[in-house]
């Protein structure tokens, strides 16, 4: 994998990198894919896991995940935005030729590399799956470095999942198995009708080999992991998502403290043995 | 590199704030102003705080006449070297179309005048925290590198003073150009100067000065170590033993008589000569065409602090106090290496209820004698 | 002869003895895709353990039609309602693709339990097991989690 960009080093850490919209995606009704290309100079290559801090001229800058291929390398970027809030709307509604400013990649990795030869189990909640995707990406676009590959991804409807046209590949695909399930069905949907962590829960793993990546909302991945806990599987080898209030994303700002950590630099992929006892504290 | 300590007249004060200025350095310093001490940029020695001392207590601040002409007689004020390096509010970038610009930054070095031990342990955690990462900060930064450091060795502290149980004053560490400690006695009004850097040389060599006497040595330490046993507060546990204390009380039942007591107000963060928390802000012209990105000073005891689409995960004043104090005292070892608190005591003379962090420790570390921490 | 019973999470935890007594009364069984395997409100007779295929679990709700409230998979155990007052089916359930289970006969799994509560007590926490996992998922659903802050 080669980067032919120059990366951007030296920069004041808090001064974004204007990006031009190239095209935009609707997933759903409130969820959409940008393709953001380099204006001039790109940012540093990405990891699974990683997140911008993306700008909106005049409105402001919020912390997204990362959603692209990370074996791609060509200085594009792939995000994929919920509309929740005045920054996050103005980014969903940004428009093909728009400019945006990118500052990162920034935080932890989901750190694939460390689960060669390793079943991975893939848990995905509603939006979750963006952050996600990179993972799986990664993991079949060397598919023969890992052993049995599971996807298990819910949403709250059946025209709520991201992605479909990808997921529909990833599911004809013999070599990894994608278990799909919505909390209301409708919609002619004829699939699975549960929580993620019915699906989860009927994956035989084998609890020694298994690296579990899981993200979505905070109580989805708490489920999930005691789904995992319960077969066996140890807390350090299931990997979490973690989300705070960012402003910086350097570790300058204070905002996304949770208890030692600092989720923007120490983050936002965490341990669930680190997470576990923090998640657990009211408020922290 | 060894200098011998020096001795500086009262004259020589003033001197010592007219060549700084005449080199271009911006020389900040105590003065009074409003019924306090505050830190201001200074012309002249003469605007120092001469004959003023502080007494200070919890929700209290007062400033007193002394008998003497002293002019570092006093202890910490609202206001911290804090406000110099990482300012209130501060632009941090622009656009005007497609690219991006820094803010525009006026080259400035200051030299800061009559920083005591605790403030001296700030400005260096301070620099841990927005310098020391793998994104420095850049105003922070470049404010720092250019900046001349005249600590005072503490003689009088205040009544919410406890520097000496976090291990950071009565006397200045290391980190200081140059180190004065106040005399006034018999033989005059004077100031041993000690000598950490060759840049401290430097200014001092461009002054009238004269070796230090040993007992010249000998009575300006005796005088600030003596100042360690004047505190007006202490830390009841050593910090590697508050540090396991805050973080095995999360769930004490003492957070809700703090909580009933705060005011969640965040006077304590502002005055905080170590609290760095900012948040973002955005403007843009009428037209449109023109938009800036600015940081301001917030406070972990704001509602929106911890705002996350939708709610605020800390709601509760007690999960807001626990966050502060829990940080100063314990995770700040976690994130920074250090504890982030230098036992100024500004928090507790600006908290308008007086809540006092050596009071809340002890309190805590009885409830968790008592067995009580998870109540 | 193979174990008809293995893998299957109910019975895991009982000896190979009692697993023999239990095989004793079950059967494979399939269902064709849109095989309806009881009606709410009917007795409550036989327990499923599925192998392969999906299984709904359906309820009527007038103007709306049968509404799928979960589906059940390989692994899964289908139907309690025989175990507790009053012995009614609370939900449908049709088989969404063709289906194989085991099904055990719930009359003489009782006489059996009562009998022998050395093999009735392990076999009601297998069962405890599953209800409190479908009770856990089925409070995440009720949390709403997805839902976007914006319709909070």
């Amino acid at each position: 994998m080669t980067v032919e960009c120059e990366p951007l080093l030296d920069r004041d850490p808090m001064v974004p990198v204007p990006y031009r919209v190239a095209s935009r995606r609707d997933e759903t009704r409130d969820s959409a894919t940008l393709r953001l290309e380099p204006v001039d100079a790109a940012i540093p290559a990405f990891l699974p896991g990683q997140f911008t801090m993306l700008y909106a001229r005049g409105v402001g800058e919020i912390a997204i995940s990362i959603s692209g291929d990370p074996s791609l390398g060509d200085g594009a970027l792939t995000q994929t935005i919920r509309d929740v809030g005045a920054v996050s709307r103005a980014l969903h509604d940004a428009a093909p030729g728009d400019v945006v400013g990118v500052r990162g990649p920034f935080g932890t990795t989901w750190g694939l590399s460390t689960a060669v030869g390793h079943d991975l189990v893939i848990v995905a909640g509603g939006v979750g799956l963006a952050p996600l995707r990179p993972v799986l990406l990664g993991a079949l676009a060397n598919r023969d470095a890992y052993r049995r590959i599971v996807l298990v991804t819910g949403a709250r409807a059946p025209d709520e999942f991201l992605f479909t046209d990808q997921l529909a590949q990833w599911s004809a695909r013999p070599d990894l198995e994608v278990e799909q399930t919505v909390d209301v069905p409708g919609g002619g949907w004829s699939g699975p009708v549960g929580f993620v962590t019915e699906p989860l829960a009927r994956v035989a793993v084998d609890p020694d080999r298994t690296i579990a990546f899981l993200c979505g909302p905070e109580p989805m991945m708490r489920f999930s992991a005691n789904v995992l806990l319960g077969k066996g599987v140890p807390a350090g080898s299931i990997r979490v998502s973690l989300e705070r209030n960012m402003q910086c994303g350097v570790g300058l700002c204070g905002h996304c403290q949770l208890g030692p950590l600092l989720i923007c630099r120490d983050g936002p992929v965490i341990d669930y043995e680190l997470a576990q006892q923090l998640l657990a504290v009211r408020e922290l | 590199m060894t200098h011998p300590a020096a001795v500086l007249d009262r004259a020589g004060l003033d001197r010592l704030v007219a060549v700084l200025i005449a080199e271009g350095y911006r020389v900040v310093g105590p003065t009074l102003r409003d019924d306090a001490i505050v830190l201001a940029e200074l012309d002249s020695g003469a605007q120092l705080p001469a004959g003023w001392g502080v007494e200070s207590a919890p929700g209290r601040y007062r400033l007193h006449r002394r008998d003497d002409a002293a002019v570092f007689a006093h202890s910490a004020g609202a206001q911290s070297w804090k406000q110099f390096l990482h300012p209130p509010t501060q632009q941090l970038v622009s656009t005007d179309g497609i690219g991006f610009a820094p803010a525009p930054e006026e080259p400035v070095r200051y030299a800061f005048l009559g920083v005591r031990g605790c403030d001296l342990a700030a400005i260096a955690t301070l620099g841990n925290v927005l310098g020391g990462g793998a994104h420095p900060a850049g105003s922070f930064t470049r404010r720092r590198q250019g900046l001349l450091v005249i600590a005072a060795g503490c003689t009088e502290p205040g009544g919410v003073c406890f520097c000496a149980s976090m291990g950071t004053g009565p006397a200045p560490g290391p980190g200081y150009d140059l180190s004065l400690t106040e005399r006034i006695d018999s033989d005059g009004h004077r100031f041993l100067v000690d000598i950490g850097t060759d840049e401290g040389a430097r200014v001092l060599a461009g002054l009238e000065h004269r070796t230090a006497t040993d007992r010249e040595v000998g009575d300006a330490r005796a005088a600030v170590a003596d100042a360690a046993t004047r505190m007006g507060r202490e830390m009841p546990l050593p910090v590697s033993d508050i540090r396991t204390l805050l973080r095995d009380s999360r769930n004490a039942a003492h957070w809700q008589d703090v909580a009933e007591r705060c005011l969640t107000c965040g006077n304590c963060t502002m005055v905080c000569p170590t609290c760095f928390c900012t948040t973002t802000e955005d403007v843009t012209d009428l037209t449109g065409e023109h938009a800036e990105r600015s940081e301001r000073w917030a406070s972990c005891f704001e509602l929106d602090f911890s705002y996350l689409h939708g709610g605020s995960v800390r709601v509760s004043g007690a999960s807001r106090y626990r966050q502060w104090i829990t940080h100063k005292l314990s995770t700040w070892h976690d994130q920074f290496g250090e504890a982030g608190c230098v036992g100024c005591g500004r928090c507790i003379a600006w908290c308008p209820v007086g809540i006092d962090i050596t009071a809340e420790v002890t309190a805590l570390a009885q409830g968790r004698d008592a067995g009580g921490s998870d109540a | 002869m193979p174990d008809p019973l293995a893998g299957l999470p109910l019975v895991d935890k009982l000896t190979e003895e009692q697993r023999a007594k239990v095989a004793d009364l079950a059967r494979e069984v399939t269902f064709a895709a849109r095989e309806r395997i009881f009606d709410e409100g009917q007795p409550a007779s036989g327990c499923w353990l599925i192998r392969s295929g999906w299984i709904a679990l359906d309820t009527i709700v007038p103007g709306r039609g049968p509404i799928v409230v979960q589906t059940l998979g390989a692994g899964d155990v289908l139907g309690w309602s025989w175990l507790v007052p009053p012995h009614r089916w609370h939900f449908g359930a049709v088989a969404a693709e063709q289906v194989t289970a085991i099904e055990l006969n719930t009359e003489r799994l009782k006489t059996l339990a009562d009998a022998d509560p050395a093999l009735g007590y392990p076999l009601t926490l297998g069962l405890f097991e599953a209800v409190l996992q479908r009770l856990q998922s089925t409070r995440g659903r009720l949390l709403d989690l997805y839902g976007s802050p914006r319709d909070r």
